[in-house]
């Protein structure tokens, strides 16, 4: 087992690829890009994510040299790239609508960036063949690109940018036009490529699953902001605020008042007549400030009789069954209306099912289940 | 397959009648024996045997060519510009003024295009020739190319000049290698267009043709007001011929590139 896990961003060392200092973009009145500040490491596979209007397009065309930040800089690989016009960076994109120059072949089109650098004609073949087969569309080499299906112009979009071997890839939306099964291949094959050829890729999506799956490290961003940017598990477990929370996954969130009780544990109190919740929190906490509590569902556990050993428990009955095949979510209504929901592997067969409507049940979780968010 | 009905068949009828049958008269009359036009004396070709060895209807004509090649050709050039220009030059001052402009010769009376252009050469002093009819059929035909082609540019993709400029094209590269021949076919339809418009104007060519060149549509009408001759028709019958041939030409070229591109398309969808 190799001990060297890939994680520059936590090495001080590390020098990063990409510098954004202080970039704001203005257009007009518009603020897209707010005062914000990242450091992006060679090799990794980056991810902006966030809703649309986010802002991450707009770092993603400054990254290219579309657009040009109004304050601040990008830097990369330690070089002031601001003044760089796009056909000079050592940057290439794939367009979400691919951008296949629709007169060329499959073949021209990998040729296309390739033949601008004036490449010798036997190392440009050679590097073209390469890309078609790193991509496996060596039999469509003589074809236009409206003679494939669209996983293959996906492909062709993927092989022309990265024939240039650019030291920094951007993918933007790459595989938002693609059916769901096709879409979840392609993630992996995208790794793999990443992987190959060691190059960095900064990859634009609003698809947290697509984010969560593909990258090392994820940008979840919000009117031109960064909210959190940390390792998709460090994300989904230790969310730095309710919305980073609330837009990975599902989360159930009670709002509450701490109360220290040593040994970073806190106790919330949340609602009249309701058991106080115990939660483990490194982050601290005054007596009586407003608190949230983020659970996920599948870390609460359903059961008929209340567990004995349980930190937190409350009580309530079935109101909803979301059945999702392999899942099932249960959304339970507690004596006050709140509603909790609670996921369980559907390991057995449907007919056999614990709970169903309006079935009285018990909810818990442990102390260390749910993370205590200030905001 | 519905049957024309009655009413339409009629109105069918009417509707073609209407547009064709004076042209139908004029070939018919271009191979009548006789020198009167209204009276029939049996089939001749001789007419179009006059015509090629009249010499003055054989140098307009050629003045006519030429004048309609350099014209449609300079103000594709500058028409595609001018439309390149509005549409993907974002904002800058004036321009909804320009793009505004860019219509208003359309609608211009041609008298009054063609007037202050004779005032304008008159005042710089320029002899008028085939130069000047170039450069006036230029100035009015420029903007007709610029409509077709900036309605081209209006659906072009923008992400394709970006790809290419991120793929190491300098701007002008991006637009000798992508734009231009994708929206080549725009380009070449304007280019027709300015070409017909040039060859049957006969209102701005007339005040801006000197005694050194005329255009065989001048000469068409100053003939005629001498009495119509057979030669004309011959005349007038060759050119709805050589129109006839290159719009067929041109819409079966079309239709065809379209068929494979649909057929292409189909079979790219059932191999996915």
């Amino acid at each position: 087992m190799s001990a060297t896990v890939f994680a520059p961003w936590d090495d001080p060392q590390a020098e990063p690829l990409i510098q954004f200092q202080n970039v704001s973009k203005r257009f007009g009145d518009f603020t897209a890009i707010d005062n914000l500040s990242l450091d992006i490491f060679e090799r990794e596979f980056f991810a902006l994510l966030g809703p649309s209007g986010c802002g991450k397009t707009t770092m993603m065309r400054m990254l290219a040299g579309f657009e040009k930040p109004t304050d601040g800089h990008i830097l990369l690989g330690g070089r002031d790239i601001d003044p760089v016009p796009p056909n000079k960076r050592a940057v290439n994109m794939m367009f979400q609508s691919y951008a296949l120059f629709p007169h060329l072949s499959i073949w021209e089109n990998i040729a296309f960036g390739l033949r601008r650098d004036n490449m010798p004609k036997h190392d440009l073949e050679e590097r073209v063949e390469e890309m078609l087969r790193l991509t496996r569309l060596e039999k469509f080499a003589r074809r236009k690109p409206h003679q494939i299906s669209g996983g293959q112009r996906q492909r062709v979009a993927l092989a022309r940018s990265l024939a240039k071997a650019p030291k920094l890839l951007l993918l933007d939306e790459p595989l938002g036009a693609l059916d769901k099964k096709l879409r979840q291949d392609t993630q992996f094959e995208l790794m793999d490529i990443q992987e190959k050829t060691g190059t960095t890729f900064v990859i634009v999506t609003h698809d947290q699953e697509e984010a969560m799956t593909v990258a090392s490290r994820v940008a979840v961003m919000d009117q031109g902001q960064l909210m959190q940017v940390a390792t998709p598990d460090r994300i989904y477990e230790t969310p730095a605020s309710v919305y980073v929370a609330d837009f990975i996954g599902d989360v159930n969130i009670i709002q509450g008042r701490a109360t220290a009780q040593g040994d970073e544990s806190y106790q919330v109190d949340w609602a009249e007549g309701q058991p106080a919740l115990l939660a483990k929190s490194a982050t601290a906490f005054d007596t009586g400030q407003t608190c949230h509590l983020a659970i996920r569902p599948e870390k609460v556990a359903i059961s008929a009789d209340r567990p004995t050993d349980a930190v937190n428990a409350v009580q309530g009955k079935v109101h909803d069954i979301a059945y999702l095949g392999n899942l099932s979510t249960y959304h339970v209504q507690l004596a006050d209306g709140t509603i909790i929901k609670a996921q369980t592997a559907n390991t057995r067969r449907i007919s056999r099912r614990s709970f169903t409507w309006e079935d009285p049940v018990w909810l818990s979780w442990t102390a260390t289940a749910a993370v205590l968010l200030a905001n | 397959m519905n049957r024309l009905s009655w009413f339409n068949a009629v109105s069918l009828t009417l509707g073609f009648a209407f547009l064709y049958i004076p042209m139908i008269i004029l070939i018919i009359f271009s191979f009548n024996e006789s020198k009167l036009v209204t009276v029939w004396a049996g089939f001749s070709t001789k007419w179009y045997g006059e015509l090629v060895q009249n010499e003055a209807f054989l140098d307009a004509a050629w003045v006519t060519i030429r004048v309609a090649v350099f014209s449609s050709t300079l103000a594709t050039i500058l028409g595609t510009a001018a439309a390149y220009v509005l549409v993907r030059g974002g904002r800058f001052f004036g321009r909804i003024l320009f793009s505004g402009m860019i219509y208003a010769p359309l609608v211009m009376p041609e008298v009054i295009t063609g007037l202050s252009l004779l005032l304008l050469f008159i005042g710089i002093g320029l002899d008028r020739g085939i130069l000047t009819i170039v450069l006036a059929h230029t100035t009015f035909s420029m903007c007709f190319v610029s409509v077709v082609v900036s309605s081209r540019l209006v659906t072009f993709d923008r992400s394709l000049e970006e790809a290419a400029l991120d793929l190491g094209c300098s701007p002008a590269q991006a637009f000798r290698l992508v734009t231009l021949p994708i929206i080549a076919p725009a380009v070449i339809s304007g280019w027709l267009l300015a070409f017909t418009l040039s060859l049957d104007d006969l209102v701005i060519a007339s005040f801006t043709s000197g005694p050194s060149a005329t255009t065989l549509p001048i000469k068409i009408f100053s003939a005629v007001r001498l009495g119509v001759s057979p030669e004309i028709n011959a005349l007038s019958t060759l050119m709805i011929a050589a129109v006839t041939i290159g719009v067929i030409t041109a819409s079966l070229v079309t239709k065809r590139a379209m068929m494979r591109q649909k057929q292409d398309e189909l079979a790219a969808a059932r191999t996915e």
